[in-house]
Order: C-alpha cells, then sequence, then structure tokens
C-alpha cells in the first residue's frame, strides 16, 4: 500500500488517552513521514508505550485521531493496516513451550506468509538463533528471547516497525547486532519508531528524536539539528530533573 | 516489504490458534495433569464421602460426575489466556491480521479438546469405581457430554479472557464461571442422570433444548464481545 507524497504515514490529531483519572497522552499532535526513524524519549509514565500501543492498534486513543496513509483508523486497524506494522516490546511476545522456529512459523501462518519456511530461516540467521533454532524457548536467556521477539515481529515484512525498549536485556554483542539491524532496515525505507532510555543509541539510529513528558510531546527535531553532546542536559531540561 | 498473502480466513486462524494450543500442551501437559488429577480426586472423596448401594448410585452418579468436570476444568480454564498473557502474546495475536473473535474461537476449541479427552479418560475410571455403567445410553449421552462440555467452554474461555487481566485472576475466574455456567450444568446433569436411569427420551427434550439454547447464545455472544473484552 503505498502513501500520497504530500500524506504523512502516520498522523495523531489531538490524541487523548486517559486510564481513568490518569493522562496518559494529552492532546498529543505528531506526523510521522515514510521511511523516517523516530527515537521517543522520556521518563518512566511519560506516555510512551501507550503512544506505540495507540499506533499499533492494541488501545484505541479516548479521543483524537489515528490516521495511517490519511486512512481513519481511530476506532481500530483493518487487516491490512496490521499487515503493515511489527511490533517489538519490552515482553517478548514468544511462547517459552515452543520453539523459536515453532514459534515463527505460528506467527507466519497468521500472517499468511507465503515463503513462510525461507522468511523464517531468514530471520533466524539475521538474529543470531539458527542453531538454537529447534531448542525450546524456555531454555533461552532474556537477550536471545528479544532477539527472537525482534524475528518475530520482522515475519510479516513490515514498513512501519514499532520498538518499545527493545535493549532490554540485551548483552552488547545482541545490541551491536539489533542497532546494525535497525540502520539496514531504515536504509530499506522503513519508518521505524523506537522508544529508548539510551539516549546515544537513539540519536545513533534514528533521524528525529522527541521527547515525551506528562503525556505531551515537549522535544521535537531531525537528529541531523541536535547537538549530540549537549543532549543529555537538554534531555534533563526538557522532563525535568525530579522525573529524570 | 510485506510479503504476506489476501488476509488469513477466520477458520485457518482458528485452526492456527487451535494446533499451537495442542502443540504446546503435548509438551508441557500441564492442563490435562492437573484436571485428570483434580477429577478422579474429587470422585475419590464422593466416593468415601457418600454411602452408596445399587439403587441411590444411579441418582447421583450424574452430579459427581459433572461437578468433577466442572471443578477440574474451572482450574484449567483459569490457564487459557494465562498462558497469552505471560509474555504479552495476546497483544501478537491482536496485532495479527485475523478477525479477533478467532483467538476466542481457537482458544475456545482447544479447551474443548481438553475437557473431551479427560472426560475419556475420567468416565472409564468413574464406571469401575462406582459400578454405573454412564454410556449405556453411547449416542444420547455422548451428545450430552459434548454440549455440557461445549456450554462450559464458551463460557469458560470467555471469563477466562476477561479475568486474565484482573489482579486476583486465580480466584475471580472460578467466581464468575460458576454462576454463569450453572445453567448449562443443571441441564447437563438431568440429562445425564435420566439417561443412566433409563428414562425416556421425551422427558428429556426439555433439558437437552435448554443445554443447546445455552450454547447458541454464549457462542454468538462470545463471537460479538470478544474484541472488546480483550481490548485494555
Amino acid at each position: 500500500m503505498s502513501t500520497p507524497i504530500d500524506t504523512p504515514l502516520i498522523e495523531l490529531k489531538s490524541v487523548s488517552k486517559r486510564f481513568g483519572r490518569v493522562a496518559a497522552l494529552d492532546a498529543v499532535d505528531l506526523e510521522l513521514r515514510a521511511g523516517e526513524s523516530v527515537a521517543v524519549f522520556g521518563p518512566n509514565g511519560a506516555g510512551k508505550t501507550t503512544l506505540l500501543r495507540i499506533i499499533a492498534g492494541l488501545i484505541k486513543p479516548t479521543s483524537g485521531g489515528l490516521f495511517l496513509g490519511g486512512e481513519d483508523l481511530t476506532h481500530g486497524h483493518h487487516d491490512e493496516a496490521r499487515k503493515r506494522i511489527g511490533y517489538i516490546s519490552h515482553q517478548s511476545l514468544v511462547y517459552p513451550e515452543l520453539t523459536a522456529r515453532e514459534n515463527l512459523s505460528f506467527y507466519g501462518k497468521l500472517y499468511n506468509i507465503e515463503n513462510a519456511p525461507e522468511r523464517a530461516e531468514s530471520l533466524l540467521n539475521d538474529v543470531g538463533l539458527k542453531t538454537r533454532a529447534d531448542d525450546a524457548v524456555a531454555t533461552y536467556s532474556r537477550g536471545m528471547k528479544q532477539r527472537l521477539s525482534i524475528a518475530r515481529a520482522l515475519i510479516n515484512d513490515p514498513d512501519i516497525i514499532l520498538l518499545d525498549e527493545p535493549f532490554t536485556g540485551l548483552d552488547q554483542h545482541a545490541a551491536e547486532m539489533l542497532i546494525n539491524l535497525l540502520i539496514r532496515l531504515h536504509g530499506e525505507q522503513r519508518t521505524i519508531v523506537m522508544i529508548t532510555h539510551n539516549l546515544k543509541i537513539g540519536l545513533d539510529v534514528s533521524s528525529r528524536a522527541l521527547i515525551q513528558a506528562g503525556g505531551k510531546i515537549r522535544f521535537d527535531k531531525p537528529v541531523s539539528q541536535i547537538d549530540q553532546a549537549g543532549f543529555h542536559d537538554l534531555y534533563i531540561n526538557v522532563v525535568g530533573g525530579a522525573h529524570y | 516489504m510485506g510479503n504476506s498473502k489476501a488476509g488469513l480466513s477466520f477458520t485457518h486462524g482458528v485452526w492456527a490458534i487451535v494446533t499451537k494450543d495442542l502443540a504446546m500442551e503435548l509438551r508441557g501437559k500441564e492442563i490435562l495433569t492437573t484436571t485428570l488429577m483434580f477429577a478422579l480426586l474429587t470422585l475419590v472423596i464422593f466416593n468415601f464421602a457418600m454411602d452408596l448401594t445399587s439403587l441411590t448410585v444411579k441418582d447421583i452418579a450424574a452430579g459427581a460426575l459433572w461437578v468433577a468436570f466442572l471443578f477440574s476444568g474451572s482450574l484449567s480454564m483459569n490457564r487459557s489466556f494465562l498462558y497469552e498473557k505471560e509474555e504479552g502474546c495476546l497483544s501478537a495475536l491482536m496485532l495479527a491480521p485475523l478477525d479477533r473473535s478467532a483467538i476466542y474461537f481457537g482458544k475456545m476449541i482447544a479447551n474443548l479438546i481438553f475437557t473431551l479427552t479427560a472426560m475419556v479418560v475420567i468416565i472409564p475410571v468413574f464406571t469401575v469405581m462406582y459400578n454405573v455403567n454412564v454410556m449405556e445410553s453411547f449416542i444420547l449421552q455422548s451428545l450430552a457430554l459434548f454440549m455440557g462440555a461445549l456450554g462450559f467452554n464458551a463460557v469458560g474461555t470467555l471469563i477466562s479472557a476477561v479475568s486474565v487481566n484482573l489482579r486476583a485472576r486465580e480466584m475471580m475466574g472460578p467466581l464468575l464461571l460458576l454462576p454463569v455456567v450453572a445453567p448449562a450444568l443443571i441441564a447437563a446433569v438431568k440429562i445425564s442422570g435420566g439417561l443412566i436411569r433409563g428414562e425416556p427420551l421425551e422427558e428429556l427434550t426439555a433439558w437437552f433444548q435448554i443445554l443447546a439454547a445455552f450454547d447458541v447464545i454464549y457462542l454468538a455472544l462470545a463471537w460479538i464481545l470478544f474484541e472488546h473484552i480483550i481490548e485494555e
């Protein structure tokens, strides 16, 4: 599905989300262009995960509108929209009782993937799990589960990739592998939105940086216009020291 | 980008979830082991607690059998959506291009298979332990057991989905399940008991109708409500 060049790929118009009396998102306006790689920074409780889950279609906004390629998805994602999205959470989203290959095969079936076994094999290779592909996921370390979770999110070859703290639990080698993968995916003109607490990695792999706090986007700039050496201080200043 | 074919059909989606749940259970055997052990313990306790003669056993047999199914089934039912919640897999299912009620029907059919498998093991044990032939009217009793199990799982799977996000889910699941499933249980006990005592089918038709109506209503309700239930 292609998007007209002037239309943002993802657009949030005054989106708010409340959980009881708590406002997780407060009238957020955001436009994301196709091929952008966006890092979302912010303290715990800033509403970053809520923002990502709304874009993914896992929860609906309390008010405001969500558009994908100009199409209104405020009241739910249809199948075509879901096929375009890959989602990586801080949870693994894989079944511990099954092997890595069985997990990918199951998700391949759900997405009705044409060449599922070859796709699974290629992804297992990409995330460095080929030699452990037939072991139950329950025997995996946290980092290995996270790598499998990345493979699962890419099984449908999505053009929109949403990542919620993907570096959690990864060792140095796995983190480098993920950085390279993100750079490659960005090079393939996929749209990436990544929540991370790691300011350096976030700026290294992204073309745009957002800082979210108190349910609002407080800072939004292309990475090329950011003084990376002073970004930590800027971040503290934006979110307020008390939240950091 | 985007190498998936046209959307997955409803039945293929249901089948993918059923086979995944069966594969997980074959590996872990948690649900079947728990269900069988609990059901057998219930039957043993009933056997010792009541003074059964050949005259009274036919009156209480169906009740004892269905209580054993209900108690053991409610334990395993709790686990159904917990498996999906533990590693966040329910989110992954919700992200898939799949009618969300297919998730419900996939889980429900897998649970139904577990219950029916447990019944196949428990009924011969019950027959020996209580010296009563439950399956004398084989076809009608099989139909009653299937319809009762279907109603129980239709409600149980839905309640498992409701309670999985609750803090006191282990307690709330059975607490919500038992009152709702009571009409199906009563109908199933009446039919099974009537068949064991050799009552004519005409006397049991109304109970069959109640059980069938219960099954249809709750399956339809689940189909309509499930999407709203699993959304936080």
